[in-house]
């Protein structure tokens, strides 16, 4: 433990005395917050590459069997001079989930926010273990080029869903895909073991080398939902890649673990994937609710409602996130008394996202609120994931479920609370950290017209899905005209497509605001948004080893705003004040 | 929204619909009250000139109501819940009309059992995607699959049920109206998953008759598969 620190001093000193070369500095680079935009540019991209195959989905599920504008160059089998055929189209939704959480949600929320924030937020050098950090973005590169690959092979990519469950992933006659369901198993093996790398720093990190003072109840929320979801992944990945193991040992190897003529379980199948795969859903969403907290108190100037609350609950969603898994599981021929239980428990887990949205309200409550784009974006997540939390209530009744599992109300549901949650928290992150990380304020003007697009439009796609799920219509579907029960709400899905088109096209403001700010953005002051964590107190952009000089001490909680102690509306973790009030603002902190 | 549900023709359909409906009113009432007080929060607290925050980590007494309040309505919804669920999948009521419906990519292929009464037997009647079954009787039907995990769904019943390789699964329906109702494949099961349907006609007594004495379906099944 404190070898770890004395190594990260070690680090931080010999650092000032000699340049890195370029490619130490930007290749293979130690530094977290390198690795962080390594992870941020990743996931990004990747962002790109799951947004074009959603609207790939979109554009047949609107016009079926018809050539999509401008894809007649994609040769054949993939597209039949721009019609998507089925098996391509499988393979579209798949990869598009599997690219979204695996390559773009994840390097994003934790890789590149984790990366960042967690040294910086801390008050720390760098991680605990600078190699293994690199070791993690490297590890992760050739898992995302594993699985790009895999559109080339023949047969195409994956195409079992992202859920991939067997026989139909395991046996390749019976979903015609060949190498591209071994890569897609030996591409999510390699990146989970990139995650793990992450992991375990992270964990080491947060636990051993917080600033003098920064005990664990001044932590920032970002910094717990890291922290969790770095616990929730060291913990979840062996089993998924455990269950990824055994599939391709039924796929190249012989063996019969889910294949039930050689006496295997398909259900088991499900078991472990989901055990991991409900953990993995926190994954996603933890960081995003960590972020908001942050946002929301430093704009609502005033301290987060209900701290103690806010970390508890994300400890609470924590736990009952291991005993949940079976509610996917409802109509799979899983015992029905199991079912009882896991509703039970798929019940009470709303109750922690329950309290910290009224926590959120709480901090809107009596604040003094600045309308920044994080902000607003912060606030758009709270209003969406306040969505998500309500629809997953009638997934987790059993008898409702009975009707809506595998119906597009649960498509309807997941985007909620990846999209509305998830990336609308990634959103908030990027535009509050951007001027920390680059150097540069993102264009607030442009930031706003990307909030408001994304807001309409992300309503105007996913909002209908909830009407086509009513409907009944079936997840995974190439052709709804083929249903005559569908018929009478095709024009939805028409209405979603045009959506989904004016969502993709909104994104564009924010790559244009992304690079001109990057390149030509106004200069970022040290502490812009006025806010109180430590990453605030480094130099912008913060130089190898974050703080010069000595490490900063940390007096008191993150969300000090509107403070009786100080004129300003802030009071940084860091700033000491005089004695006498240096008392009070001690005894204040130890009372909440 | 409700309104876009499809008929219900099942006799525990109407269950799962007021379930459905119940949840609807409680969510879309915490959806409004939610997001209007959002709304509020963020005209009336936004930044003006003279503004100053409150400076407040919070009430324990607003975050234990709040906390126990959710708890108690979603501790509520599983109780009530629990019943239909019970009622629909884990209690089967008796039924003397048996047929097996077995899935494979990417047709249903439904079972009666022939003039000796039995399935499982030589003589049993063999068809497509397309059935029969007679008004206002419980009929059980054992559900199989040849090769990947389909889902058995028929939107107007409100029933859904996958069918997995190496297992066999009992899932039982009453029809309350006569007409012609479709069957889908709810789970992904290959290139053919769309467009994997059949349709269950539900017939009169006397229509049902008629049809199974063209297709020399026996007495429906009593006997318990083998």
């Amino acid at each position: 433990m404190s070898e770890a620190i004395v190594h990260a001093e070690a680090r931080g000193h010999e650092a000032g005395h000699h340049e890195l070369g370029f490619f130490r500095t930007y290749v293979f680079s130690t530094d977290h917050k390198q690795i962080g935009k390594q992870f941020l540019t990743m996931g990004l991209s990747m962002l790109v590459l799951g947004g074009i195959l959603a609207l790939l989905v979109r554009w047949e599920l609107a016009w079926p069997e018809t050539a999509v504008p401008g894809m007649h160059w994609v040769p054949e089998p993939t597209m039949y001079d721009g019609i998507i055929p089925p098996e391509t189209y499988n393979a579209f939704f798949t990869m598009h989930a599997t690219i979204m959480i695996f390559f773009a949600v994840m390097p994003i929320l934790v890789g590149c926010f984790g990366n960042f924030l967690i040294p910086l937020m801390i008050g720390a050098r760098d991680m605990a273990f600078p190699f293994l950090n690199m070791l993690s973005f490297w590890t992760a590169v050739p898992a995302g080029i594993l699985m790009l690959a895999s559109f080339l092979v023949t047969g195409g990519a994956a195409a079992a869903g992202w859920t991939s469950y067997p026989p139909l992933s395991a046996v390749p006659s019976y979903s015609g895909v060949e190498w591209g369901q071994n890569l897609w198993c030996l591409s999510l093996i390699v990146v989970g073991a990139s995650s793990l790398m992450g992991s375990v720093n992270y964990i080491t990190t947060v636990i051993n080398m917080r600033a003098p003072g920064m005990t664990w109840f001044r932590l920032p929320l970002t910094i717990w939902a890291l922290f969790i979801t770095a616990i929730l992944l060291l913990l979840a990945l062996p089993v998924l890649t455990a269950a990824l193991g055994m599939l391709l040992f039924d796929r190249l190897g012989g063996t019969h673990f889910f294949l039930p003529p050689g006496g295997g379980e398909p259900l088991l199948w499900q078991h472990l994937f989901w055990f991991f795969g409900h953990p993995e859903v926190y994954v996603l969403i933890l960081p995003a609710m960590g972020i908001a907290s942050d946002v929301l108190s430093t704009f609502s100037r005033k301290p987060i409602f209900g701290y103690h609350a806010m970390a508890f609950s994300m400890i609470g969603i924590a736990f009952l996130s291991w005993i949940v898994w079976g509610h996917h599981m409802f109509q799979s021929g899983m015992n029905p008394m199991l079912g009882m239980s896991f509703m039970l428990t798929t019940m009470v887990i709303g109750v922690p996202s329950a309290i910290k949205t009224f926590n959120w309200l709480g901090t809107l409550w009596g604040g003094r609120i600045q309308f920044t784009t994080p902000m607003l974006f912060a606030v758009g997540f709270v209003s969406m994931f306040v969505i998500g939390g309500l629809s997953g209530i009638y997934m987790a009744s059993t008898p409702v479920d009975m009707y809506i599992h595998d119906t597009y109300y649960i498509v309807a549901h997941i985007h909620y609370v990846v999209f509305g949650g998830s990336i609308f928290g990634i959103f908030a992150g990027l535009y509050y950290w951007f001027p920390k990380m680059f150097g540069r304020m993102l264009n607030e003007t442009l930031g706003k017209i990307h909030f408001w697009l994304t807001l309409i439009f992300f309503n105007v796609t996913f909002f209908p899905m909830h009407i086509l799920g009513v409907g009944g219509h079936m997840r995974r579907i190439y052709n709804p005209t083929q249903y005559d029960f569908l018929k009478p709400i095709q024009h939805w899905n028409v209405v979603i497509t045009i959506g989904a088109l004016c969502l993709g096209a909104a994104q564009l403001v924010f790559v244009v605001n992304f690079f001109a700010s990057l390149i030509a953005g106004k200069r970022a002051p040290r502490n812009p948004w006025h806010a109180n964590t430590l990453e605030w107190e480094a130099p912008t952009p913060p130089p190898h080893g974050n703080f010069p000089g000595e490490l900063p001490t940390v007096y008191r909680g993150p969300y000090e705003y509107s403070s009786p102690l100080v004129a300003e509306d802030y009071l940084p973790q860091a700033r000491r004040l005089e004695p006498q009030a240096a008392g009070s603002a001690v005894g204040s902190a130890a009372a909440h | 929204m409700l309104s876009w549900l499809p008929e219900n023709v099942s006799t525990f359909g109407g269950q799962i619909d007021t379930l459905f409906y119940v949840i609807y009113y409680i969510t879309t009432a915490v959806f409004f009250a939610v997001q209007i007080t959002l709304l509020v929060f963020l005209f009336r607290y936004r930044d003006r000139p003279g503004r100053k925050a409150t400076y407040t980590h919070g009430n324990t007494t607003l975050e234990i109501v709040w906390t126990a309040v959710p708890a108690v309505i979603l501790a509520v919804l599983a109780l009530v819940s629990r019943s239909t669920w019970a009622e629909i999948k884990e209690t089967q009521p008796p039924s003397d009309f048996m047929i097996t419906v077995e899935a494979k990519q990417f047709n249903w292929e439904i079972s009666y059992p022939g003039p000796d009464g039995k399935l499982d037997t030589p003589d049993d009647v063999h068809m497509d995607n397309d059935f029969h079954v007679p008004v206002n009787k419980v009929v059980r039907v054992q559900l199989k699959s040849k090769d990947v995990i389909h889902s058995f769904f028929v939107p107007n019943f409100r029933l859904k049920q996958d069918a997995v390789p190496g297992h066999l699964i009992p899932v039982w329906f009453k029809a309350t109206k006569p007409g012609k109702y479709e069957v889908p494949c709810a789970e992904l099961c290959g290139f053919g998953h769309s467009g994997m349907r059949g349709w269950v006609y539900v017939d009169t007594p006397e229509a049902y008759d008629a049809w199974a004495r063209d297709h020399k379906v026996g007495p429906a099944g009593t006997t318990p598969q083998g």
